[in-house]
C-alpha cells in the first residue's frame, strides 16, 4: 500500500543496517577471542619453560651431591668450595669489620638513610629510585644488618590481627618489577600502622630492579616491623639468584661491594619467615602445602638452617663420621668432605621437605598430592588436601603466590586457596595484570588489579599479543634448537620414507616427548614449521631461520649444542666452583668440572675438543679461564631479526 | 573399498580433531581438572570437557564459524555508510556498534576504537582498518 512503501524502505534500511552491524560485530568478536586465545598460548609457554628451568635448577643438587663426591680429591685445596656448597656460618660477619672500611664520599648524591630509620627514609628511597638512582653500599649493608637482627627477633609465622577498621593488604610475587611496587604504593597508600601489608616472597630474581625492591621492604620493614610481614620465597635463596638474575645484578650495581653484599644477603634470606597466620584464620605462604603439612613441626624448626633448596641435608653415616680438628675449626667425614661445626648444623631431611613443600607447592583440581613434576620440588596438592589441612589447624583459607596468572589472581579450592601475583608483565609486556589483596575478618577479600604499560598510550590488543606471542615463539624456538639433534632424530626414526615429511600427530609426538613440554603443538604448529598443501609437516623448517653463533669455526655442532643447551647450569657451576668471584677458574678446575658434568649428564662429547675450543677462543688468562666469556659466546642467532644476539641472557 | 578408506580418512581426522581440542582445552585448563570457564549462561559458569569435545568435533568437521571474508566486511561497513564517505565517524560507529545487533559492551567499545580510530579525523577509515586487521591475522 501507499503508506507503507516508505516505513517498509525505512524498515528495509534498519534491517540491513542490523545485519551489517551483526556481521562486524561476529568478526571482531571472534577476532578478539583468537588474540585471547593467543595471548594464553604464549603465556603457556612462558610458564612451560619457566617450570622446565626450575626442574633443571633443582636437579643441579643431585649433580652438586655427585660432584662432592667425585670431586673431593680437587676440593681438599678448596675449602672454601666445599664450605659453601654444604653451608657455612662462616666467619662471624661483624658489622664493624665491613662497614668501618667502608667510605660515602661526598661526591655521592644518592639516598642518605638516617638511622634510626623513620617513614621519611621510605618516602627517601622511592624518590630517588624513580630518578633510577643507585643506594650506595655502605646504606645497604647498614640495612641488611639490622633487618638481621630485626628478623632474628621474629619467630617462624607472624600472626597479625585485623578489624574492620583496619584491612591487611596481601601482595604476591614482584620479581624486582620496581614500577609495580611504586604503583601498589601509590594506589593502595604507604605502610603504616593503619594500613598493614604482607610481602608473600619472591620479592627478587628476573626484573632488573630487585635490589630496589628489597631495599624499599627491608625499610619498610624496619620502620612498621609489626606492620609489614615479610615471607620468603623461593626466590630468597642465593642459590636461585645466581641461575634467575639477582646475583648479576649485585654485581654489576655494586662492583666495589657486591660480594660482601652478597654473603649478608644470604644470611637474611634465611631468617626470613615461613609465613604468616591472619586473624588465625588465614594462612599466607609462599607456595603451598602438602599432605604432610605440619604447621606444629613448622612453628618450632630453626628456619635459618635452610639455606638453599640446592643444599638439601647431607646424608650422614653417624659411625663413621669422624671429628678432625684443624686450623679453621672444621670437622671431617669420612668422606673427607670439611664441614663446619657439628652435623647438627642441618636440619633433618623431613624439616627440609616440610619447607620446601611451602615453597614450592602448587593447588590443582585433582585430588591428592603428588610431586610436583613440571617445577621438580614441592607438590600439586587437590582439593581434598586443602580441606584437609585448613581443618586440621582450623583454618578457613590458604593465600598464596608462587604461579603467575593472567589477571593476577586466581581463586580455586572451592573457595579456599587464593593465589596472588603481583608482577605484571612478569613474562612480557602485555602476559599479565598483576594484583593484591584486601582482608580483614568478617568480610570477604577484596581484589585489585593492575597492569603496568610503558607505552604513554595503551596499545591495541593486537599489537600487544603480537608482541607477547613473537616474545615466546622465539624462546621456544630457541628452546628447539638447543635440542636439535634429538629432535632430529627422533623425526627421522618416525620418518621411514625418509621424505622430510611427518604428519602433524607425529611431528607433535616428537615435539614433545624432547623438549618434555607440554604445550598444544597442533595449535602452535603454524608458528613452528612450514605445512605442505596435504596438511604434512617440513619437520626441518623450523631450524632455517635460526643457528647458534659458532664462536669458532672448526667446531663440532654437537658441542656447541651442548654448551648452548647447559649454559645456565653450567653458569651456576662454575660460579660455585669461582667462590671468589674472580670469574676466573682454572684450567685444571675447568677440565674436571666439564669432565665431571659430561660424565653426570651422559653427554657424549670428546675432552680434547673442548680443550682446543677455550684455547682458540683465547679465553686463556695465565692458565685461567673467564668462564662469563666462555659461555657468552655461545648465543642464538635469529636470522630474521634486526638484533644479532640472543635476548634470553645467562643468568 | 573406497568408503572403508573414506570412513578411515574421516576417523583419523576426527581422532586429530580430538588431539587438537584437547590440547587447546588444557592451556585454559588452569586448575587441570577438566572444565574451563565459559562466559555464555551456563549454571555452573564452566564447561566440562566431556560436554566441549563432541560439539567442537563437529564444528570443526563442518567447518563452521569460518573466518568472515574480507569482502563481505568491507560490504558491511559501507552498507552503514551509505553516502559513501569511505569512513565512519566516532559518534556512527559506537552507535550502530552498541545499538544494533548484538551490542557491544563498553569494554569491547573501546578496544575496537582504539585500533580503528584515526585520532586526528577521529574517524574510522574502514578499507585501511581491514586491510590492516587481515595482515596481522596472517
Amino acid at each position: 500500500m501507499g503508506c507503507g512503501t516508505s516505513s517498509s524502505v525505512k524498515d528495509k534500511k534498519s534491517e540491513t543496517a542490523l545485519k551489517a552491524a551483526l556481521v562486524i560485530q561476529n568478526w571482531y568478536r571472534g577476532r578478539s577471542a583468537q588474540l585471547k586465545t593467543r595471548q594464553r598460548y604464549a603465556l603457556t609457554i612462558f610458564q612451560s619453560i619457566e617450570y622446565a628451568d626450575e626442574q633443571g635448577q633443582l636437579q643441579l643438587s643431585n649433580f652438586f651431591s655427585f660432584m662432592l663426591e667425585n670431586y673431593t680429591r680437587v676440593l681438599e685445596e678448596d675449602s672454601e668450595l666445599v664450605t659453601h656448597l654444604l653451608g657455612s656460618n662462616i666467619q662471624d660477619k661483624d658489622r664493624r669489620d665491613y662497614l668501618g672500611l667502608i667510605d660515602v664520599p661526598d661526591s655521592y648524591c644518592g639516598p642518605r638513610l638516617q638511622f634510626p630509620l623513620t617513614f621519611t627514609d621510605i618516602d627517601l628511597l622511592i624518590e630517588a629510585f624513580k630518578q633510577q638512582q643507585i643506594l650506595h653500599a655502605y646504606y645497604v649493608l647498614e640495612v641488611l644488618f639490622e633487618t638481621k637482627k630485626l628478623l632474628q627477633r621474629m619467630p617462624n609465622f607472624t600472626h597479625t590481627k585485623t578489624s574492620p577498621s583496619k584491612e591487611i593488604t596481601i601482595c604476591g610475587d614482584l620479581h624486582g618489577k620496581l614500577d609495580d611496587l611504586f604503583l601498589i604504593y601509590s594506589k593502595n597508600g604507604l605502610p603504616s600502622v593503619s594500613n598493614p601489608y604482607v610481602f608473600n616472597g619472591d620479592f627478587v630474581d628476573r626484573g632488573k630492579n630487585s635490589m630496589e625492591i628489597l631495599m624499599i621492604l627491608f625499610v619498610s620493614f624496619l620502620v612498621y616491623p609489626n606492620d609489614l610481614h615479610l615471607n620468603r620465597g623461593n626466590h630468597e635463596d642465593f642459590m636461585m639468584n645466581k641461575r634467575y638474575g639477582f646475583t648479576k645484578e649485585v654485581l654489576n650495581k655494586y662492583k666495589l661491594h657486591g660480594k660482601k653484599i652478597l654473603q649478608i644477603l644470604e644470611d637474611v634470606y634465611t631468617w626470613l619467615p615461613i609465613g604468616t597466620i591472619i586473624d588465625n584464620e588465614i594462612l599466607v605462604v609462599h607456595g603451598g602445602i602438602s599432605e604432610s603439612t605440619d604447621l606444629n613441626l613448622l612453628h618450632r624448626i630453626e628456619r635459618n638452617k635452610f639455606k638453599s633448596v640446592l643444599m638439601p641435608p647431607v646424608p650422614i653415616d653417624g659411625d663413621r663420621a669422624t671429628e678432625k680438628e684443624n686450623k679453621v675449626g672444621t670437622t671431617s667425614t669420612a668422606r673427607g668432605i670439611r664441614t663446619n661445626g657439628s652435623l647438627s648444623e642441618q636440619l633433618t631431611k623431613h624439616e627440609w621437605d616440610q619447607v620446601i613443600d611451602i615453597l614450592w607447592s602448587d593447588p590443582r583440581g585433582k585430588r591428592g598430592c603428588y610431586p610436583n613434576t613440571s617445577r621438580g620440588g614441592g607438590c600439586y596438592f587437590g582439593p581434598d588436601i586443602t580441606s584437609r589441612i585448613l581443618n586440621k589447624y582450623r583454618l578457613k583459607m590458604l593465600i598464596r603466590s608462587h604461579e603467575c596468572k593472567p589477571e593476577g589472581y586466581e581463586i580455586c579450592h572451592d573457595g579456599k586457596v587464593i593465589t596472588v601475583f603481583s608482577a605484571s608483565n612478569y613474562y612480557e609486556e602485555g602476559s599479565n595484570r598483576g594484583a593484591y589483596i584486601r582482608v580483614s575478618s568478617g568480610t570477604p577479600p577484596r581484589f585489585f588489579q593492575y597492569q603496568m604499560t610503558s607505552a604513554t598510550c595503551l596499545r591495541p590488543l593486537y599489537q600487544r599479543v603480537n608482541a607477547v606471542e613473537s616474545s615466546a615463539i622465539r624462546m621456544l624456538k630457541e628452546r628447539m634448537i638447543s635440542r636439535k639433534t634429538d629432535l632430529i632424530r627422533a623425526f627421522q626414526l618416525q620418518d621411514c620414507s625418509k621424505s622430510g615429511k611427518l604428519s602433524v600427530g607425529q611431528w607433535a609426538f616428537s615435539m614433545e616427548n624432547v623438549l618434555g613440554l607440554s604445550l598444544p603443538w597442533r595449535s602452535l604448529s603454524s608458528r613452528l614449521v612450514t605445512t605442505d598443501k596435504d596438511g604434512n609437516i617440513d619437520y626441518m623448517s623450523s631450524f632455517q631461520d635460526i643457528h647458534i653463533q659458532k664462536p669458532v669455526k672448526e667446531v663440532q655442532p654437537t658441542l656447541i649444542e651442548t654448551v648452548y643447551r647447559y649454559r645456565s647450569d653450567l653458569q651456576i657451576i662454575f660460579n660455585v666452583i669461582d667462590s671468589d668471584h674472580s670469574g676466573l677458574i682454572s684450567m685444571e678446575e675447568f677440565r674436571s668440572m666439564w669432565k665431571l658434568f659430561t660424565s653426570y649428564y651422559s653427554v657424549c662429547i670428546d675432552d680434547s675438543q673442548l680443550d682446543e675450543l677455550a684455547e682458540r677462543m683465547d679465553l686463556n688468562k695465565d692458565g685461567s679461564i673467564d668462564f662469563n666469556e666462555f659461555l657468552k659466546a655461545f648465543y642464538v642467532v635469529h636470522k630474521f631479526d634486526k638484533l644479532n644476539k640472543s635476548d634470553t641472557t645467562v643468568a | 573399498m573406497a568408503d572403508d578408506r573414506s570412513r578411515e580418512g574421516t576417523e583419523t581426522a576426527v581422532a586429530e580433531f580430538h588431539k587438537k581440542i584437547k590440547e587447546a582445552f588444557e592451556v585454559f585448563d588452569h586448575e587441570s581438572n577438566n572444565t574451563v570457564d565459559v562466559e555464555e549462561e551456563e549454571p555452573t559458569g564452566y564447561i566440562r570437557f566431556e560436554k566441549f569435545l563432541p560439539v567442537m568435533t563437529e564444528v570443526l568437521l563442518e567447518r563452521r564459524y569460518r573466518p568472515i571474508p574480507e569482502d563481505i566486511l568491507l560490504r558491511a561497513f559501507e552498507v552503514l555508510d551509505p553516502a559513501k564517505h569511505g569512513f565512519l565517524s566516532k559518534e556512527e560507529l559506537i552507535k550502530y556498534m552498541t545499538e544494533e545487533g548484538e551490542p557491544f559492551s563498553q569494554e569491547e567499545m573501546e578496544e575496537m576504537l582504539s585500533a580503528a580510530i584515526d585520532p586526528e579525523s577521529n574517524s574510522v577509515h574502514y578499507k585501511d582498518y581491514i586491510t590492516m586487521m587481515v595482515i596481522d591475522e596472517n
